[in-house]
């Protein structure tokens, strides 16, 4: 198939950037949009012209670095999958594709599609881990007993890639399906209790100081969520929130 | 800020004081409602209610109450407003963001702004001219309510402004009880239900109260 794109060409984090139209011609239906992309990138490349730069790494649906905003919709049309699951089947012949950087402040654009994720990692680092001596003499995880729903929830939880599409769908651009999934996986779990009033507060305060939005509840973050992540952390991170502002004494 | 209030200023604390206010706020229209729906029973009944609502002690100190819960939320909501509108400079050529979230859920500062319009008219209509003005020279609480509907442009605007609030609890009842944490798959389901049916009635019946008397007037 023969498409028409419109693409974020943007030099660097400082520069203005701007749609730029691209043809591609010859796309099979069972190629990955990343595929196209490289596709059109040999092409540009043998012009002479700067490849467009834009985020990958396993091309399977596990690293959560692919990103990309497709025709208005965070990963594409579908649901459940990150871009590199994406299929060309999912377009028609002669359609105008639009493909754009995650945007948020929290997220500022590199070059191009790519764009800086780390303030994720800030947040992380500011509570999403626990604390254990890894000197050789730890215990056995299998030893402490864990009720199975509650196994299964922070492994659900846990299933998080960190891609960052619930910011770029939310209307305001807002942080609370990954932080909540975050604080969900360790709260749940014995290991996790220890430091749980430490670490959401922290978490959220990051989140703040990193300028995502507030959360509205609108919900757009669980539908294109690629690992389901549901809206019930959300929840879960509010009364973690709520009791730890209550119990800690500091 | 002091340490016991500290929670109030994060994301997630203003969350709270706009479900707790919200939820103040959505107890308070039944009372209202059940107050207005006399109106169409029987003239003197709703004479007597209003004055006992103007006039004991109990309902009186309710009203800073009230007027505070009205303060909060609306400060609150322009100010999330605001700061959510920052949190994304650059915005997207294309979006569609009518696939993954609803209309009400995405219109909250917009219908909450509308009802704040319709606020001040009302306030303006009935809580000054009962308290502080002659009642545009009324005898009754209720001839002055059989006045105003009269008026078809006053309906409209009535019932306009009461659909505008039932998008705003479309959404806003149910995220109420998310904002504080209460989602659970055995309850979750009924509170959605509930705030649809809470909506419907509580804009179906102020809309109904206004129509009729303006049908009366005829
Ligand atoms: C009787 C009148 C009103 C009622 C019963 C009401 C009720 C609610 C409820 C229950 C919520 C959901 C809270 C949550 O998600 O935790 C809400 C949200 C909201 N309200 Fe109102 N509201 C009213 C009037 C107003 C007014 C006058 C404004 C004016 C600005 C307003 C602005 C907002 C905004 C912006 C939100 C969304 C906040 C967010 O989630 O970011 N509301 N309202
Ligand atoms: S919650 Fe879902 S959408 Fe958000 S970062 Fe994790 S995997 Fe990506
Ligand atoms: S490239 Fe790893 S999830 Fe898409």
């Amino acid at each position: 198939m023969n498409l028409t794109l419109k693409i974020w060409r943007q030099k660097n984090t400082t520069s203005q950037g701007k749609m730029v139209e691209y043809k591609v011609n010859n796309i099979s239906e069972d190629m990955s949009f990343l595929e196209m992309m490289d596709i059109l990138n040999e092409e540009l490349i043998v012009k002479g012209d700067d490849p467009i730069a834009f985020d990958h790494d396993c091309r399977e649906g596990i690293c959560g670095m692919c990103s990309l905003y497709i025709n208005g919709e965070a990963h594409g049309p579908d649901r459940g999958i990150t871009t590199c699951q994406l299929h060309m089947r999912k377009f028609k012949d002669g359609d105008t594709i639009y493909i754009e950087p995650w945007r948020a402040k929290a997220f500022p654009v590199i070059k191009d599609l790519v764009v800086d994720r780390t303030s994720f990692e800030r947040i992380m680092a500011s509570g999403g881990f626990i604390s254990v001596n890894t000197s050789g003499n730890t215990q056995d995880a299998n030893n402490i007993p864990i009720p199975k729903d509650d196994a299964d929830e922070a492994f659900d939880a846990a299933t998080c890639i960190g891609c960052g599409a619930c910011v770029a769908t939310c209307k305001n651009s807002s942080a609370m399906l990954f932080v909540s999934a975050k604080v969900s996986q360790l709260a749940l779990l014995p290991q996790g209790k220890l430091e749980r009033e430490r670490r959401v507060l922290n978490m959220v305060d990051q989140m703040d100081k990193e300028g995502f939005g507030n959360c509205t509840n609108t919900g757009a973050c669980e539908v294109e969520c690629p690992k389901g992540i549901s809206l019930s952390n959300i929840a879960r991170m509010n009364r973690e929130y709520l009791r730890a502002s209550l119990v800690k004494k500091d | 800020m002091s340490k016991a209030f500290e929670m109030f200023s994060s994301s997630i604390g203003r969350k709270f004081v706009m479900s707790l206010t919200g939820l103040f706020l959505i107890t308070y229209l039944v009372i209202h409602l059940a107050i207005n729906l006399l109106s169409l029973v029987d003239a003197h009944l709703f004479n007597e209610a209003s004055h006992f609502m103007g006039t004991n002690w109990f309902i009186q100190a309710m009203q800073y109450v009230l007027a505070l819960g009205f303060i909060f939320h609306i400060v609150q909501g322009i100010a999330l407003a605001r700061s959510n509108a920052k949190a994304r400079p650059q915005k997207y050529a294309l979006d569609k963001p009518s696939t993954n979230s609803s209309f009400s859920s995405r219109s909250m500062i917009i219908t909450g702004l509308l009802v704040l319009l319709f606020l001040v008219l009302h306030l303006r209509d009935y809580f000054w001219e009962l308290k502080f003005d002659d009642m545009n020279g009324h005898a009754t609480d209720f001839d002055l309510v059989v006045a105003l509907f009269a008026n078809p442009l006053y309906t409209g605007l009535y019932v306009f402004s009461f659909i505008m609030l039932g998008i705003h609890l479309n959404h806003g009842f149910q995220s109420a009880f998310q904002s504080v944490g209460v989602n659970h798959p055995k309850y979750t389901p009924g509170i959605k239900k509930f705030g649809v049916i809470y909506c419907v009635i509580v804009s179906a019946g102020f809309s109904l109260i206004a129509l009729v008397h303006y049908f009366n007037s005829l």
